[in-house]
């Protein structure tokens, strides 16, 4: 992550705003996966997918209901402070695929929810405001949570068998 | 005073679900365009979408604004069509590479040469994935598969070239996996007079897997866009492809409704018909 100063979280209102939208951007983005696994069949796969925008829209409450009365900001896309080309806890679309397997969409969202501990992380380490450091701590946790609860989902969905993803009637069969 | 809340990039769009595989570099391109409207802040009622025919041509469906799932290849003529009747619309054209360069070339020529204050993206897979992978006028040559056993051996389009050489005002790469620097890019477009081209390299993962390599291969234009279309041509054809930004910025009067052309009324062009 840049340790550009001009790139830093500079009150309280801005971290809650990047937090919430956080939880807002990752729960747009399990519903996006979860309507292409119900538009291919996968039901197993979009009803996990439901689950996690379930989980994160009630983180999403929580933030919202602590920014009451410090107040969110109304950001540009490209206001947003984000380590990279968007936000930390979105899981990767790129990585989807219709015969995805939960173990598949699990490593998704670690891989997620591990950048979103990143984020907080960083700002931990290097923002010398002490009430944002202090909220920041308390985000970290929180992902840190998260993770763990992952990483337990992931030890009762072990990783699938090669040839996951054979089907008989491939889409990008030419014949 | 009444205050309504800026609209966010899911007040963009419907709720209709996309049919595009899973892993499509659309659904980034359907996330950056929806990001860069609501970072222009433009109503959903000020804005219209128009497309030809094509996976990436279903994007006006997954959108919550105006749109027209066009004819193939006829998306430009729409789009120019609508510009002209209602210049006050912000109207952004998409499709894909077949339905824009091949079926709907030469609109593409003749969109550039106008100069019309609109925006076309065209999502570039270098294939025709809705009737199955037949190679596209971007494939590559050597691009092997059961529907063209070793290649086409035909040299490929070259869509940025040819938008500078027409006219276009705006030309720029982008990648769809690069979603704030295709969203920025976006809103460049559209807010730069005339007409800008985008060409944004979209990932088909169906029929041509090898371009999820995509992601590792993107790199920014070492420097600043130029206003010199001899300059911009150059860079464009010695590039390796995968040069994202804005490559070409000019400044080029856009073409406006009487240009050239006298103004006369209904009852004008009556008496003129009159025997």
């Amino acid at each position: 992550m840049s340790a550009n100063p001009d790139n830093e979280i500079s009150s309280l209102s801005e971290l809650l705003t990047h937090a919430y939208a956080i939880e807002e951007d990752a729960i747009d983005r399990y519903h996006m996966l979860g309507d292409q696994m119900e538009v291919h069949n996968n039901h197993e796969l979009a009803k996990l997918f439901r689950d996690l925008a379930g989980h994160e829209e009630k983180h999403a409450a929580e933030i919202k209901a602590r920014a009451e009365t410090i107040g969110l900001m109304n950001l540009k896309s490209s206001e947003y402070k984000w380590p990279d080309t968007e936000g930390p806890e979105l899981a990767a679309l790129d990585e989807a695929h219709y015969r995805m397997t939960p173990w598949h969409a699990l490593q998704m969202a670690l891989k997620a929810e591990t950048r979103a501990f990143e984020f907080f992380d960083h700002i931990v380490n290097t923002v010398t405001d002490p009430e944002i450091k202090k909220w920041a701590e308390e985000f970290r946790e929180e992902e840190a949570e998260h993770v763990t609860l992952v990483e337990r989902l992931l030890e009762k969905n072990p990783e699938p068998p090669a040839g996951w993803a054979d089907d008989d009637d491939p889409p990008n069969l030419q014949e | 005073m009444n205050v309504s809340a800026p609209l966010k990039a899911s007040d963009f769009k419907s709720d209709l679900k996309p049919v595009w595989c899973p892993g499509c570099g659309d659904y980034h391109v359907l996330l950056s365009l929806t990001k860069a409207l609501a970072d222009l802040e433009r109503k959903p009622e000020e804005v219209a979408v128009i497309s030809g025919i094509g996976c990436s041509s279903r994007i006006p469906a997954y959108l919550k604004c105006y749109g027209f799932h066009g004819v193939h290849g006829r998306s430009l003529p729409l789009g120019t069509g609508l510009k002209v009747a209602r210049p006050d619309m912000t109207v952004i054209v998409a499709g894909g590479d077949g339905d824009g360069f091949s079926i709907g070339g030469n609109h593409f020529l003749h969109a550039c040469r106008r100069n019309i204050d609109l925006t076309y993206i065209v999502m570039d897979n270098r294939v025709y994935g809705m009737t199955k992978g037949q190679p596209s006028p971007t494939t590559e040559p050597d691009w092997d598969s059961a529907l063209s056993p070793g290649g086409t051996g035909l040299n490929p389009f070259h869509p940025l070239v040819i938008a500078l050489a027409s006219g276009a005002n705006f030309v720029a790469r982008a990648f769809s996996g690069d979603i704030r620097g295709t969203t920025k890019l976006i809103s460049d477009a559209v807010n730069h007079p005339g007409f800008s081209f985008i060409q944004i390299l979209s990932p088909c993962v169906t029929f041509r897997p090898e371009q999820k390599e995509w992601k590792s291969a993107i790199h920014a234009p070492p420097v600043e866009a130029t206003d010199d279309p001899a300059r911009a041509a150059r860079r464009i054809m010695t590039d390796d492809g995968f040069n994202v930004g804005v490559l070409y910025r000019g400044d080029r009067r856009p073409y406006k409704i009487g240009d050239g052309v006298e103004h006369k009324t209904v009852a004008d062009l009556e008496q003129e018909f009159q025997i």
